[in-house]
């Protein structure tokens, strides 16, 4: 073989190469356009929580996306958006944090931050996600991009009702020591704390959508501890402190969680703990204006983004109800049997349809929250946290 | 004499339910309902959450009439409640043994 046909062989090779390549460009491009080219302002996860998997699914149409496998142990699980609504961060029960791509439906970052973990927050700016540990307790700061560890405020107790509030701080409550700690990340890696006391057991925490008020609800004492963040120097004021007096409780099967606030108007509808009951506080007096008897021990008590109904789901044994109160006459307008052990809700971001988690029936179900209609049923394994990318745009979310 | 009958009476009346196993589909009922029930305190895994470790090694050396009573009674001025409503006191015993052991999987 002579040298020019050698030479000849050789770029004919290099053109059908750069040639295949071209077509696998080409190709990726035109993929990642399709997936690029949508919003996430109509998507969500469901987690599926037996199996380490979320679902994506889309509101608008209905439907499930896809799968993304490989999360860990997801009891307990619950996420937090990127601020343009792109990914989720879930916080798994064995302190798996996992970043997931909504579009690309495929985990794109996943640390193990604690051995016990309960949720977590992300910050104003969207540059930090903070978890909250059951074990160590404590709360880390993660950099939103990268995942990586930039601080821990240890506490010596378990955390709960963790919260973002304006200025790239955190409110949280500390279950074993009865205290509201106040942590402010202006400086990611010097983090500064300020700590108050608050009561027996604090369970679960919010925080009002203006950004304002922390509340943390009590299990070991009647009341609700309450911060003011606009006069944090005031420090903790006790509210709602004989709700039940002189009345036996109930035995508590399952906490309440208090996030996912129903502010309605300028009504707090909160869970009266170890009763049958919704209590409604006034939030410029904060005192209690009226308490609503339901069908059992709330869990969620959730406002429609537009404050007219709040809804509400049971502890267990009377979780395979959901009732609807009508915020303008106090009174429950609804009862409903949406499946068995019904966990969570969750309202499309404008409201005309809630998505309720229907864990043993292994299905999510979606009513229309104007004519109680069951628009539909999507088949799920075990599901309960459902989160909805609209959450990104939301102070407390 | 009678009171030895009454005895033997006594204990036949008595040990059937100290000894009896849940059948199989009551024990499904009870894996299903720690895992996820108990679950919400204690974890998908027990592993631990709000509510202490439900795993062997946390569970293996403490007396089984303790444990059972916790899980009826509760644990007063903390956040485990009673369940003697829904359980009897063989499922109780039933469901201790199978933690110590390492609780079963769910089957599907
Ligand atoms: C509402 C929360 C909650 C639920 C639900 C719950 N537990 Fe507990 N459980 C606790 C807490 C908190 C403790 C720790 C009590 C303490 O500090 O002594 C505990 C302790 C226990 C213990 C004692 C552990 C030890 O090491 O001594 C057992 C056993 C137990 N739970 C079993 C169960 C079973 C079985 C169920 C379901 C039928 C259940 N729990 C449901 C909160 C809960």
């Amino acid at each position: 073989m002579d040298r020019a046909s050698v030479t000849a062989r050789l770029s004919s090779r290099v053109a059908i190469r750069a040639l295949v390549a071209l077509c696998w460009c080409l190709l990726l491009a035109g993929c990642a356009a399709t997936s690029a080219q949508r919003g996430t302002g109509d998507l969500g996860i469901v987690i599926e929580r037996a199996d380490g998997r979320v679902a994506i699914v889309e509101t608008t149409a209905r439907r499930i996306l896809a799968k993304v496998e490989g999360l860990g142990d997801l009891s307990h699980a619950s996420a937090v958006f990127s601020r343009d609504g792109r990914y989720a961060y879930v916080f798994g029960r064995d302190g798996g944090l996992t970043k997931v791509d909504l579009l690309g439906a495929r985990i794109v970052k996943r640390v193990m931050q604690a051995g016990n973990s309960i949720g977590g927050a992300i910050s104003q700016d969207g540059r930090l996600v903070v978890a909250q540990n059951y074990d160590p307790g404590g709360i880390k700061v993660f950099d939103a991009v990268t995942l990586e560890l930039l601080a821990e405020v240890p506490t010596g107790s378990k955390v709960v009702g963790l919260v973002d509030l304006p200025g790239n701080r955190f409110a949280y409550s500390l279950f074993d020591k009865g205290e509201i700690w106040v942590t402010d990340l202006a400086d990611p890696r010097r983090p500064h704390t300020r700590r108050f006391p608050a009561g027996m057991h604090p369970y679960d925490g919010l925080v009002t959508p203006d950004g304002r008020y922390y509340l943390a609800g009590l299990f070991g004492e009647d009341g609700v501890a309450l911060l003011d963040t606009w006069q944090i120097d005031k420090g903790v004021r006790k509210i709602l402190e004989n709700y039940g007096r002189g009345e036996e409780k109930l035995p508590v099967f399952k906490m309440p969680h208090l996030r996912g606030w129903a502010i309605a108007g300028r009504h707090a509808y909160l869970p009266a703990i170890g009763r049958r009951e919704v209590l409604v506080v006034d939030t410029e007096r904060w005192q209690e204006t009226r308490r609503i008897p339901v069908k059992g021990q709330p869990v969620f008590v959730m406002a429609r983004p537009d404050g007219r109904q709040v809804w509400v789901n049971f502890a267990f044994p009377d979780n395979g109800w959901v009732q609807v109160i009508d915020t303008l006459t106090g009174q429950v307008v609804q009862t409903l049997q949406p499946g068995k052990a019904i966990l969570h809700m969750e309202f499309t971001p404008r409201g005309e349809q809630v998505w309720l988690s229907a864990r043993d029936d292994h299905a999510v179900v979606i009513y229309d929250t104007q004519t109680f209609a069951r628009l539909d049923s999507l088949p799920l394994q075990s599901p309960s946290g459902i989160f909805f990318a609209s959450r990104a745009a939301r102070i407390g979310f | 004499m009678r009171l030895i009958v009454l005895m033997i009476v006594s204990m036949l009346y008595v040990m059937p339910k100290a000894w009896a196993e849940p059948d199989i589909a009551r024990q499904r009922e009870l894996i299903h309902w720690v895992r996820q029930d108990c679950g919400s305190c204690h974890g998908l895994r027990l592993t631990g959450g709000l509510g202490a470790p439900l795993t062997p090694e946390a569970l293996r050396d403490k007396p089984m009439a303790g444990l059972v009573a916790t899980i009826l009674y509760g644990r007063p001025g903390t956040a485990m409640p009673a369940w003697q409503a829904f359980l009897s006191e063989g499922e109780a015993e039933w469901i201790v043994r199978q933690l110590q052991q390492g609780f079963p999987r769910e089957s599907r």
